[in-house]
């Protein structure tokens, strides 16, 4: 795969996943 | 009065509303549209479009729901009883898709069954197309009824029937939270057993490279907002409907947030799997990935099955492949009926048996028009027409509303008021301003396309017959609901503050 490939791949998921987990973190964080 | 119904859990809820947004589209739409605007680049309009229009319109939904505890005409008509028909017309969109869509999971349902056997042999186009859909020549030839797809849908039908009658938390969030991890796992595993075969990095490759020149071309940012507004169930009843179930004190803006990421990030990986299989068929059958690319009904139920012929253990890829397609389906369509079945409960005060059973009845009656051999041209135009003009006309009036005509801050502000973190102004500017402006673009362009060309070749009899009779009657119907007296206590409390008038 090319390196632009995988940065653009990497942006997709890292952008979506690592939002829903920040967010799970912020859910959890706030039931304490 | 009855108290109304809750979930069970902040779980249950978000797996529900998931369960809503990822549908059939996440699989077969979202990725041959990025390979086809751009590829890699696409992901920046797209996730640009996420966060400016997907983010905002969900906590607006969440948020009306949620502040007026009730499906979708009830909480217009709370706003001002003059607003009620736009609930009603929402309603009415849902219900057009409600018919059609569970054709199309009676279509998985049955291709489920025939991964298990190989059924659609060596020609899956022939065997599609002919054998199992009995195609006739044109949209007014509608041919005679497929037992087996009606069998199918049937089964569909009595699935959401089984879940909606069983109420918000022993059958709506029990059937999401049974579904949704299974369809994570299922595509998972199909994803991390593909990504192996050989030419699939070449697949996903093609995907994700990026053609940023394509950024400069208006239609890919019209696209990339246009694939955000269908892909999240919103503007048309149904996130209102499941936030009208949410406890008073409930989280909006994380939950809002939670759904569109995860949403969006099953859409990447739906991505790499097809493409790792269009990538794999690509290189057995030697030619270029262009030749085996699409998207929609072909894609899923013709070239994945041919691909699946040349896989090792094509029962398991093609079992786990539609087993996901009629996970992500059903939790969609029950999310769709859900949001009808509220509206009637809501407006006429019956119960959810009867009309949970009234309505799937009435349902399974209307859908076996998509199980004729004529069906699948049907299908398409009235897929088309809610799609293009049903489910963009009624976000864009709803969106209007909200932003135009009452004090969106104070939907802001009830947002915050429940929430773990508070969103800024960034939010009404979103929905104002850019939400409304793309949408009406979109509407504008539509309506233009299909005034001036004749969608799909159809002849002006079938789009007349299928697609615009359709809209109107959508319309039509919303008013006349409207204009009909309710329960007693229906929506009688009117909240003056967001209309600016306290």
């Amino acid at each position: 795969m090319s390196a632009s490939a995988i940065i653009m791949m990497c942006v997709g998921f890292g952008i979506t996943w690592g939002g829903a987990a920040l967010c799970l973190r912020i859910a959890l964080g706030a039931r304490g | 009065m009855t108290q109304r119904e809750q979930w069970g859990s902040r779980l249950g809820f978000i797996l529900a509303a998931v369960g809503s947004a990822i549908g059939l589209g996440n699989i077969w739409r979202f990725p041959y549209m990025a390979y086809e605007n751009g590829g890699g680049a696409f992901l920046i309009p797209y996730l640009f479009a996420m966060l400016t229009a997907g983010i905002p319109f969900m906590i607006l939904e969440f948020t009306l729901g949620h502040r007026f505890r009730g499906s979708a005409p009830k909480a217009l008509a709370s706003i001002g009883r003059r607003w009620e028909w736009l609930g009603w017309i929402q309603v009415m969109v849902a219900t057009t898709i409600a018919v059609y869509y569970v054709a199309v999971v009676g279509w998985t349902i049955s291709y489920t069954g025939f991964a298990l056997s190989g059924a659609w042999g060596e020609d899956p186009k022939a065997f599609f197309f002919g054998e199992f859909l009995g195609l006739t020549s044109g949209a007014l030839e509608l041919g005679s009824l497929r037992p087996t797809i009606l069998g199918a849908v049937a089964l569909a039908w009595a699935v959401t029937w089984l879940a909606c009658v069983s109420g918000v938390r022993a059958g709506i969030e029990r059937a999401g939270k049974v579904l949704m991890p299974v369809l994570f796992l299922l595509v998972l595993v199909f994803t991390l057993r593909v990504v192996w075969l050989d030419g699939a990095a070449q697949g996903v490759n093609w995907l994700f490279t990026p053609d940023f020149s394509r950024l400069t071309d208006y239609r890919v940012w019209v696209a990339a907002y246009g694939q955000i507004f269908f892909t999240l169930s919103v503007g048309f009843a149904i996130m209102i409907a499941y936030s009208s179930y949410l406890p008073a004190r409930s989280d909006i803006n994380n939950n809002a947030f939670m759904t569109v990421f995860i949403n969006c990030g099953f859409s990447m990986l739906a991505g790499v799997m097809i493409f790792s299989v269009l990538g794999y068929m690509a290189a057995r059958q030697g030619v270029p990935l262009s030749e085996v690319a699409g998207g929609g009904v072909g894609l899923a139920f013709v070239t994945i099955p041919t691909a699946i012929n040349l896989m090792p253990m094509p029962v398991f890829f093609g079992t786990l492949f539609f087993l996901s397609l009629t996970m992500a389906g059903m939790s969609s369509h029950i999310s769709i009926v859900e949001a009808c079945i509220s509206a009637f409960m809501d407006k006429f005060g019956w119960s959810r048996k009867t009309t949970a059973t009234s309505l799937c009845l009435a349902g399974f009656v209307i859908s076996s028009v998509f199980c004729l051999g004529g069906g699948l041209y049907v299908l398409d135009i009235v897929d088309h027409f809610a799609n293009n003009l049903g489910i963009l006309g009624v976000a864009l009036a709803e969106i209007f509303l909200l932003s135009w005509l009452c004090r969106l801050e104070v939907v802001r502000e009830h947002a915050n008021s429940v929430s773990e973190f508070a969103v800024g102004a960034w939010w009404t500017i979103c929905l104002r301003y850019l939400s409304v402006g793309i949408l009406a673009l979109l509407v504008v362009l539509n309506l233009y396309g299909d005034l001036t060309a004749p969608y799909g070749g159809y002849g002006s009899t079938e789009l007349l017959a299928y697609g615009w009779t359709v809209i109107a009657a959508c319309v039509l119907l919303g008013l006349a609901l409207r204009a009909t007296s309710g329960r007693p206590g229906f929506a009688v409390k009117h909240d003056a503050s967001l209309r600016g008038e306290s």
